[in-house]
């Protein structure tokens, strides 16, 4: 809004140019946008006038009479609910009945003002209506600003599941046309990787069903002391069989049990997250080491691998939805591109955070931080940031 | 390459001409689930999983027919790619296969002469695709450029 709009419709010369000289000069503080706007004011001698006036420029504010001969500001009020208009109007009425006033609110004014009124009192009234109009005009930008971060969200989401989809449909289709002759033996590997795929999108739709109530607070959260170091050790043991096959070791370094107060269920999918990234993301013959540390009152949990490792800039993007990270190394490796985001998520309910430190060639180490959850942490936790979707 | 003496047998199958095709996407499953007709059909199929590997079949051996994901990593990986082709081999038929029509309502075709042109590529095929279908297509451009 570069300059606040004002129609004066009234159909007193006399009580216009008070109106304008009121107004005259007057800036307007919008605390909302952190901005101050000046006003633009425009006036018009009847109803029918206003009527086609906000046809052609619609106004942020309508000063309207309640009593003009010809169509009286409730008449205008009815035509203008008729079009659905956007902006404010503040009914001018001669006496300041309750009446009055409840019929033009019913009638859609937004506010409405007493003659005779002093040009304070006018001011007031106009930046009451300013106020609220800018705090309606932000609340419809980021409900537009949700819905399309829900919508990228659906859109990277319907791909992901076509794309394994795809493949597993080719290999299917090769299987039924008998493409590679009559022998079963000839379709070991499609028939492998149509399981592989399909186990990747079970683990998407897993993944997604956690964030989702993670981020809607839908899900029943129960606390108790959990032994982290315990929680850590079942994770390393479900890697176990792939870290051996690929050689890697797997070492846990805990002084005795770490009780945090927390959910376990979350605690387990941030340690079976970042355990198996740790294992995913590493070379062959490489380690994987966690710790679980007390910091009072945070519980720290480091896990260090010897893998690909990754820069900057990677690193930075980490975080977001659905960002894996595509290059040469990481081909091979499949993920829903959801884990990490739900670990910082869930740090985050737990006053904590996720904090990574990689280099290429080298290997990542992500240190997670979370404060005991306490009794009121339960309910405002769940004051999430705007950007939250629930899908 | 075999060249088929069509006029004494109408059309040739894609089978009869034998090519030497330069398969190009991100997807190991696509790529493999390609591959294995293909090589069924008679085929030689060179498979790159990237831009890099792309260029480095290419460099060894131009193919008669390359078909290409448009996007790999970098969103128009298949669109450099296909540039670069073109301009070392302009007779090559290029194939442009994506998904991007169905996810972004972007709609690529390569029906009329300023098309080709512009994306660099003799026909775009949207996925899913079907092996028939694809195998139609190839042989439609490889015979226009024997033709």
């Amino acid at each position: 809004m570069n300059a606040l709009r004002i129609l004066v419709a009234d159909d007193e010369a006399g009580m216009r140019h008070g109106v304008m000289r009121a107004l005259r000069g007057l800036s307007v503080r919008l605390p909302d946008v952190d901005a101050t706007v000046g006003v633009e004011v425009e006036e018009v001698a009847s109803g029918e006038e206003a009527l086609a006036r906000v046809d052609v420029q619609p106004p942020d504010i309508l000063l309207l009479d309640q009593k003009m001969t010809g169509m009286s500001g409730l008449d205008v009020l009815h035509a203008l609910q008729q079009r659905g208009s956007e902006f404010l109007t503040i009914m001018i009425t001669a006496f300041a009945t309750i009446e009055s006033a409840v019929q033009a609110t019913k009638c859609g004014a937004f506010d409405f003002i007493a003659k005779p009124f002093t040009p304070d009192e006018l001011r007031g009234v106009i930046r009451k209506a300013a106020e609220h109009l800018t705090a309606q005009r932000r609340a419809r930008e980021l409900a537009e600003e949700n819905r399309r971060v829900r919508f990228d969200f659906i859109r990277v989401l319907g791909h992901e599941l076509k794309t394994p989809l795809a493949a597993i449909e080719n290999y299917l289709y090769l299987l039924r046309d008998r493409t590679a002759g009559e022998y079963v033996e000839a379709y070991e590997r499609p028939i492998q990787r149509c399981l592989c795929r399909a186990q990747g999108m079970r683990k998407l739709i897993a993944d997604l069903l956690d964030l989702t109530r993670i981020e809607s607070g839908q899900r029943q959260r129960t606390f108790e002391a959990v032994d982290v170091a315990e929680i850590a050790r079942e994770a390393l043991e479900l890697v176990a069989p792939v870290a051996e096959a690929r050689g890697i070791a797997l070492a846990l370094a805990a002084d005795g049990p770490v009780v945090l107060r927390c959910d376990r269920a979350e605690l387990e999918i941030v340690l079976n997250n970042l355990v198996s990234n740790a294992v995913k993301y590493n070379r062959d013959g490489g380690r994987v080491d966690v710790a679980v540390q007390r910091d009072d009152p945070y519980v720290r949990i480091v896990v260090r691998d010897t893998g690909i490792g990754m820069s900057a800039e990677e690193s930075a993007r980490l975080f977001q939805d659905f960002v894996r990270i595509r290059n040469e190394k990481t081909r091979e490796i499949t993920g829903s591109g959801l884990g990490l985001a739900i670990v910082k998520k869930i740090a985050g309910l737990y006053g904590g955070d996720v904090a990574v430190a990689s280099t290429p060639d080298a290997g990542t180490t992500f240190t997670v931080t979370l404060k005991p959850a306490g009794e009121a942490q339960a309910d405002d936790a769940f004051a999430r940031d705007d950007q939250s979707l629930a899908v | 390459m075999h060249a088929t003496d069509r006029s004494a047998q109408g059309h040739a199958t894609a089978a009869e001409l034998r090519l030497n095709i330069l398969l190009v996407d991100d997807d190991p499953d696509f790529l493999e689930s390609l591959r294995i007709p293909l090589e069924a059909a008679g085929h030689t199929v060179t498979t790159a999983d990237g831009v890099k590997a792309a260029r480095a079949a290419f460099d060894q051996q131009v193919p008669d027919i390359a078909l290409i994901d448009l996007m790999m990593e970098d969103a128009d990986g298949g669109f450099t790619l296909c540039h670069a082709f073109k301009a070392k081999a302009p007779q090559l038929p290029v194939i442009i296969i994506s998904a991007v029509t169905s996810e972004t309502g972007l709609d690529f075709d390569a029906a009329t002469p300023e098309e080709r042109a512009w994306i660099k590529a003799d026909a775009f095929l949207a996925k899913p695709i079907r092996f028939e279908q694809l195998e139609r297509e190839i042989l439609r451009h490889v015979q226009n450029v024997r033709s």
